[in-house]
């Protein structure tokens, strides 16, 4: 299959990118290695829209976190995504942290970033009122945001479905080489693919695939961070995103309060061997629970839902690296995206897709349609609304998951819609159904036997995300009897 | 020969001590009351047990609950769990309809536990 | 708002056990304008999937599985003719007793009821609020879940299994996966002791020659995709892993039977006060809550063991509310009660200064007493006290209060357990 561009790696750098290259007629694949889109760092970090006073001044991650940032009312309104500037705050637990803070502050200014102050102890508590009292000063980002990693993925997704880019899941790249007419030859098991240009944002594999192609030899480092999810009974105790000033004891870990009303707590940061091990750990946990209270002290452990791990793609220059290699012409690189990956997105996708269409001489797409409709939430709605939907669709009178009031019609279109879920997990990104405090324990029977419907498949075949993840081992009666 | 056994009878569960000689128990110490010692004797001459299981419905995926009228001798319960497997029931099924009569030769039937169809 | 709405004297949420029981009795009582609504497709609550027997002993003297405990009540609300939709799930109440359900065959429809009777049971903790670590990965199910899988579903969650969790869930479907086909490779148990019942112990564990592993618990997850094992550990007196003592199970399914939690958003919504020791309302003697005419029983209210012990306390809450709704009102002042030495979860927590019957006070004890007391003292007096050969955790405990005992005394009223000797 030729195509004009083909991205490899289904996260949100490779939707954003693959959203924006729609804008160009061009033909446009995106080759995702597992078996659903956002299945990496991007279901799996703090969720948050950083201000962009972290990054050193002059570095790609201080200009596209800075540029993204900026991009996000647009683009979650695009989208249909839920986006919040709720603002950030660096704590200080000490004075002598003060000067760090104004450092910080020094450093946004220089990239950029607008409305930066720093705030003392009274103001920060009457703002924050469950913060440790020992705090001293913040440094208050009022550019700081949060969006949902996994919603905004999946709607860039949709969108370059809907604008004519092609989705291939369970397509893992096992080697990209040259043609001898300059094409690429991508090979997959799912099919050997030939692209003009290729954009790779592969995630914590991205520099395989460079090294495949470039003599410029990069390594990724995977670096794991461990959360656990607050309930969201709990979602008043703090406003803002709180960050710990990075002490002598190495960097803290934030509060971070997401767009659903869960609280996030962590990560932990651990270079590991396997950089697709996602798993949490005892002793990565307990870390996340000691630095956590440090910030708020009533942490109130009986409400935690779960625990998660995402693993960042750390690129030895500690930067993004973007863009072609002098030796691969037409490769695209975006490698080393950790954070403030998630942030800059819009951005980086944005440049990625300019970049590749410049390269190949594009021209615009004049059926190009930004907008993408979300599917609407009923626990969204009034109750005059979900009159309305449930007229529109009986569907919607169905409950399936209640901890999350998801019905029916958003799990059925949540199946139906383009690079659409086909499997639990994917679901669950898609709606919230399973993601409530009961963890599926009420909806995982009823949204078995809608996956099965819905892909004309047994419920026996479903996964939770692919592979061998099957819930149901047997039905209690194989065969016939009596026949 | 000496045989342990905790009594069910109430939350006590007090540890019994019975002499067994394989046909007959002689004595049973360690119960707190005389329901105790009429367990540890039933239980190692002769234990039985209630089953409750689910049976095949023809036409529907979902099962059918069931359970012996009685209880039956322990050493048939997987014996009667295997009868039970060989058999589908055809909807409507009323609470208390036999499924299975006189299963293993027990002189107990198997019913139903619920309705399935109007 | 032009939305179809339905006005009822008493409304049930609900319609397990506890709903099924209040109802009647409230229609005994002479409430005709009533109305149950249960979220699944039909009633029965939790005992559809209880398919074991061991209901009904006091209730009716015989031993019932779950399904024909629920026929019995289905059948009496029939027979009374008490109307109830199923496939209804309330999404909101408020402090005014107005509730909004939405159901497949009507749509959205708001309730407002003269009196209200929460009866929505309790879900299952899960992996995640336990924090175990390891994989994330299929075949880990609470009990209760595989529960429904196999015995509505009749779909087999795995087959190599080992169960988290000693409590009546966890054994019953010990027996119950044994029975379909698996192997059930141990049971493991955090504390020294199981909190279910010695008679699930022998006939669903000892039976099978399933291990019973005390002071156990799991501390890592195999699998990426699938379980393949899991890690197991033993516990010190904190609760925590002893290192050094770990081992690995080979299984593919993880069975959690790990604690049962009140479910009360709806309560919450309505402005009901919570207690952090149940997890459920706060009531007085007459199951009332702290809004007025709405009234709570069943595990929604305290978690439960037996069915029959729900089936009282609703038909007494059913009865409360019918009188509530011909206008009779508690008298006096709330005064609250303490859980003294021993007593957890205790149920009512606060009482009306002058009961107007005696009142029977449910508890948990908060460990194993043996040749133990209970009593309950008001302002140093003993009102009541009772002999027990046998506490236990596992086993809900109960003294009753006789009502002319309350007049004779003043004070806070304390209610304890200790052990005496024989």
């Amino acid at each position: 299959m030729l195509y004009d561009v083909i991205l490899i790696g289904g996260g949100v750098v490779g939707c954003a990118t693959a959203r924006e290259l729609a804008r160009y007629s061009l033909s446009v694949a995106l080759l995702e290695k597992t078996e659903d889109i956002c299945n990496g760092q991007s279901k799996a970090n703090t969720a948050i829209v950083h201000g962009g006073y972290d990054a050193a001044p002059g570095s790609n991650k201080a200009m596209f976190n800075v540029r993204g940032n900026a991009m996000f009312e647009r683009i979650t309104a695009e989208l249909s995504v839920p986006f919040s500037r709720n603002g950030s705050l660096v704590v200080s637990f000490e004075e002598s942290g003060i000067p760090a803070l104004l450092a910080l502050k020094q450093r946004g200014e220089a990239n950029g970033v607008k409305g930066l102050s720093i705030l003392g102890r009274e103001a920060l508590l009457a703002r924050e009122p469950n913060l440790n009292p020992a705090v001293q000063a913040a440094l208050d980002v009022p550019s700081g945001g949060i969006v949902c990693p996994y919603e905004l993925t999946i709607a860039y997704a949709e969108n370059a479905a809907q604008n004519g880019v092609t989705f291939f899941r369970d397509a893992p790249v096992t080697a990209v080489s040259r043609n001898a007419d300059g094409t690429f030859l991508v090979s997959s098991p799912a099919g050997a693919f030939v692209a003009r240009a290729v954009v790779n944002c592969a995630g914590v594999h991205s520099a395989e695939l460079n090294n495949m192609v470039s003599e410029e030899k990069h390594s990724i480092t995977a670096r794991r961070g461990e959360y656990y999810i607050v309930d969201k009974a709990y979602r008043d105790a703090f406003h803002s995103t709180i960050f710990q000033l990075p002490t002598a004891m190495g960097k803290g870990v934030l509060i971070a309060p997401t767009v659903d009303g869960t609280i996030l707590i962590g990560p932990t940061a651990d270079d590991i061997p396997d950089k697709d091990d996602t798993r949490t750990t005892a002793e990565g946990l307990a870390r996340v629970l000691s630095r956590a209270k440090r910030s708020w002290p009533a942490l109130p452990a009986r409400a935690f839902i779960t625990t998660y791990a995402g693993v960042r793609a750390h690129a030895e220059t500690d930067d993004f690296i973007l863009g072609e290699p002098a030796d691969a012409p037409l490769f695209f690189n975006a490698l080393g995206v950790e954070s403030p990956g998630l942030s800059a997105a819009p951005a980086l996708g944005e440049f990625l897709a300019q970049s590749v269409a410049e390269r190949l001489g594009a021209k615009p797409n004049p059926a190009f349609d930004p907008i993408r409709p979300g599917i609407p939430k009923f626990r969204d709605m009034t109750d005059t609304e979900r009159e309305a939907a449930i007229a529109r669709d009986p569907e919607y009178a169905k409950i399936v998951c209640r901890c999350e009031l998801v019905t029916e019609a958003e799990i059925r279109a949540s199946i139906r819609r383009p690079v659409g879920a086909r499997t639990v997990d994917g679901i669950k990104r898609r709606t919230r159904a399973g993601m409530g405090r009961c963890q599926a324990g009420f909806c995982l029977p009823r949204t078995l036997e809608l996956l099965a419907e819905e892909l004309a498949a047994s419920p026996l075949s479903i996964t939770k995300c692919g592979g061998e993840s099957r819930y149901l081992e047997s039905n209690l009666f194989s065969g016939k009897a009596g026949e | 020969m000496k045989r342990e056994l905790t009594c069910i009878g109430c939350p006590m569960g007090c540890r019994l001590t019975a002499e067994f000689n394989g046909t007959e128990v002689t004595e049973v110490t360690g119960n707190g009351c005389a329901v105790g010692a009429r367990y540890a004797r039933e239980e190692l001459t002769n234990p039985k047990r209630m089953v409750t299981a689910l049976v095949r419905v023809l036409g529907m995926e979902r099962p059918l609950s069931v359970k012996t009228e009685a209880p039956i001798e322990k050493r048939l319960v997987f014996d009667c769990l295997a009868a039970l497997g060989a058999v589908a029931v055809v909807p409507p099924v009323r609470i208390g309809d036999v499924i299975l009569e006189n299963v293993l030769g027990t002189g107990v039937n198997v019913v139903a536990t619920e309705d399935i169809g109007s | 708002m032009n939305m179809k709405t339905k006005r009822v004297d008493l409304l049930i949420i609900g319609g397990g056990p506890a709903g099924l029981a209040a109802a009647c009795a409230a229609r005994e009582a002479g409430v005709t304008n009533l109305l149950i609504l249960e979220r699944e497709d039909a009633l029965g609550g939790i005992l559809r999937q209880c398919i074991h027997n061991g209901f009904g002993l006091h209730t009716f003297k015989e031993e019932l599985t779950g399904p024909e405990y629920a026929a019995r009540y289905i059948a009496r609300v029939q027979e009374l003719g008490i109307p109830y939709e199923c496939g209804a799930m309330v999404i909101s109440l408020s402090p005014e007793r107005r509730a909004v359900y939405v159901s497949r065959t009507e749509g959205i429809v708001a309730v407002e009821a003269g009196a209200v009777i929460l009866a929505m049971g309790c879900r299952e903790r899960p992996r995640g609020a336990l924090g175990t670590p390891g994989w994330r990965c299929a075949g880990i199910f609470t009990a209760g879940t595989a529960q429904k899988l196999v015995n509505l579903e009749g779909r087999m969650p795995g087959k190599r299994v080992v169960i988290l969790g000693s409590g009546d869930i966890g054994l019953i479907m010990a027996r119950r996966m044994t029975f379909s086909g698996a192997k059930v490779l141990a049971c493991v148990e955090l504390m020294p002791y199981s909190s279910g019942l010695k008679r699930n112990i022998v006939q669903c564990l000892d039976d099978y020659g399933i291990p019973l592993l005390f002071n156990h618990t799991v501390v890592d997850i195999h699998g990426r995709e699938r379980l393949t094992g899991v890690t197991i550990a033993e516990v010190d007196g904190k609760k925590q892993p002893i290192p050094g003592t770990e081992r690995e199970i080979a299984c593919d399914t993880l069975l959690l039977s790990v604690g049962l939690i009140p479910e009360n958003e709806l309560s919450a919504m309505a402005g009901v006060a919570l207690s952090p020791a149940t997890g459920g309302p706060v009531v007085d003697e007459t199951l009332a809550t702290n809004v007025p005419g709405v009234f709570s029983c069943g595990n929604v209210l305290h978690v439960h063991d037996l069915v029959d012990f729900v089936s009282a306390e609703a038909a007494r809450a059913g009865e409360m509310a019918a009188r509530f709704l011909s206008g009779e009102r508690a008298a006096g002042e709330r005064i609250p009660l303490i859980a003294g030495n021993g007593v957890s979860a205790l149920v009512p927590e606060v009482l009306s200064e002058r009961p107007e019957a005696d009142v029977t006070f449910m508890f948990r004890p908060r460990a194993v007493y043996r040749n133990a007391r209970i009593a309950v003292f008001r302002g140093g007096k003993q009102l009541a006290v009772k002999r027990a050969r046998i506490l236990a955790p596992g086993e809900m405990a109960e003294i009753t209060v006789k009502q002319d005992a309350f007049c004779e005394s003043e004070g806070e009223l304390t209610v304890s357990v200790e052990e005496v000797g024989a």
